[in-house]
């Protein structure tokens, strides 16, 4: 195996490979995903930085295309940052981060609505009569 | 040996790519459980991968602490008891500035990790420094805008969405400047202890924290930031 001459990497890291395994990717593969993941970012930033101040689209449609803009770059994140992957290896992180999202939808999605219904059922001050 | 330096995902990626279409099936083609990370038969899974599932279930029960936030300033958010609205106080090109910091901090991150997977010390030490001073300019940026906004009256006790504002902006913040101190404590211990298992481990976890406090502000920027410019 040539994995001393592609990696700088102690001899003993590979040992449990498979004869004929190749090794694994080196430092490079990691240097590329993070500058994929920081060119998709700052894109993601610059178009919400700029949709924000130039409103470029209908005015109402604005919080919608921020918010997808965020999500994608929460995507980005996980993806290139964060290495969570389809991978065999990734199924419990991909599970305990499903979850998650599930419990954040909750919390926020749950709060905003229960609130919401709940200050229109009540009485604004203007409505109040005068004590 | 059961550890690995790299990820086991390194590996599955691999496979994946020299069977795009993962038509080798069975048990022991490509498809065959990757040793280290506790599926099948292959024995239990890498203490690196315990450690770093340990970690993710941490991040994501202080990303729902964070979603309590969210939910909490979303609600209050017009709570303003006749005080500044978040209009009043978003300060755009601040928050760009805070933003490419943490990003740029996030990116050189990552760049020390690589350097830790090549096992090369000056590298994995010169980023982290970088990436500790980006974290501490958006610590003082943030610093600086709170107390701007304190020096105009513009307090958390003034009213409920000023609370809500502070209390979120403020935890991304403290978990910004306690993740600086443990980035402080990794380039000392890196320095003494080289890269022994347990040291690369941290650095693992600290890194995945730090991509996660990115993942927060993205929240912050547009959920409190730019949705209030445009309010």
């Amino acid at each position: 195996m040539s994995s001393e001459q592609k990696h700088p990497l102690h001899p003993g890291d590979w040992q449990d490979s498979a004869p004929g395994d190749e090794p694994e990717d080196s430092p490079g593969h990691w240097i590329g995903s993070y500058l994929i993941g920081l060119s998709l970012a700052t894109v993601l930033t610059i178009a919400s930085f700029w949709i924000a101040s130039a409103h470029p689209i209908w005015g109402p449609a604005l919080p919608v295309a921020l918010i997808v803009l965020a999500i994608a770059q929460m995507g980005v994140h996980l993806v290139f940052f964060l290495h969570v992957t389809t991978g065999p290896d990734n199924t419990n992180n991909v599970l305990a981060l499903a979850f998650g999202v599930l419990v954040v939808g909750l919390i926020v999605l749950g709060s905003i609505w229960i609130m919401d219904h709940l200050s229109q059922n009540l009485m604004t001050m203007d409505q109040m009569p005068p004590m | 040996m059961t550890d690995v330096s790299f990820p086991a995902s390194m590996e599955a990626i691999r496979r994946r790519r020299k069977d795009p279409d993962q038509s080798g099936h069975g048990g022991h083609g490509p498809n065959a459980p990757v040793p280290g990370t506790g599926h099948g038969e292959s024995g239990p899974a890498s203490k690196r991968i315990i450690v770093g599932y340990g970690f993710w279930i941490f991040l994501l029960s202080d990303i729902v602490m964070f979603a309590c936030f969210f939910a909490t300033f979303a609600v209050l958010r017009n709570a303003t008891a006749g005080g500044p609205t978040i209009k009043d106080i978003v300060d755009i090109p601040r928050v760009e500035w805070e933003t490419a910091c943490l990003l740029l901090s996030s990116f050189t991150c990552g760049l020390s990790f690589a350097a830790t997977n090549a096992r090369n010390l000056f590298w994995t030490q010169v980023f982290l420094v970088v990436t500790g001073l980006l974290g501490l300019a958006f610590v003082l940026l943030e610093l600086q805008e709170f107390v701007g906004l304190a020096s105009r009256g513009i307090v958390p006790q003034r009213s409920g969405f000023l609370t809500a504002f502070f209390s979120l902006v403020g935890t991304h913040g403290l978990h910004v400047t306690v993740g600086g101190l443990w980035l402080a404590t990794m380039l000392a211990q890196v320095q003494v202890k080289g890269f022994r298992q347990e040291i690369v481990h941290r650095l693992i976890c600290f890194n995945l924290f730090w991509h996660a406090l990115d993942i927060v502000w993205v929240g912050i920027f547009t959920i409190v930031y730019l949705l209030g410019s445009i309010a």
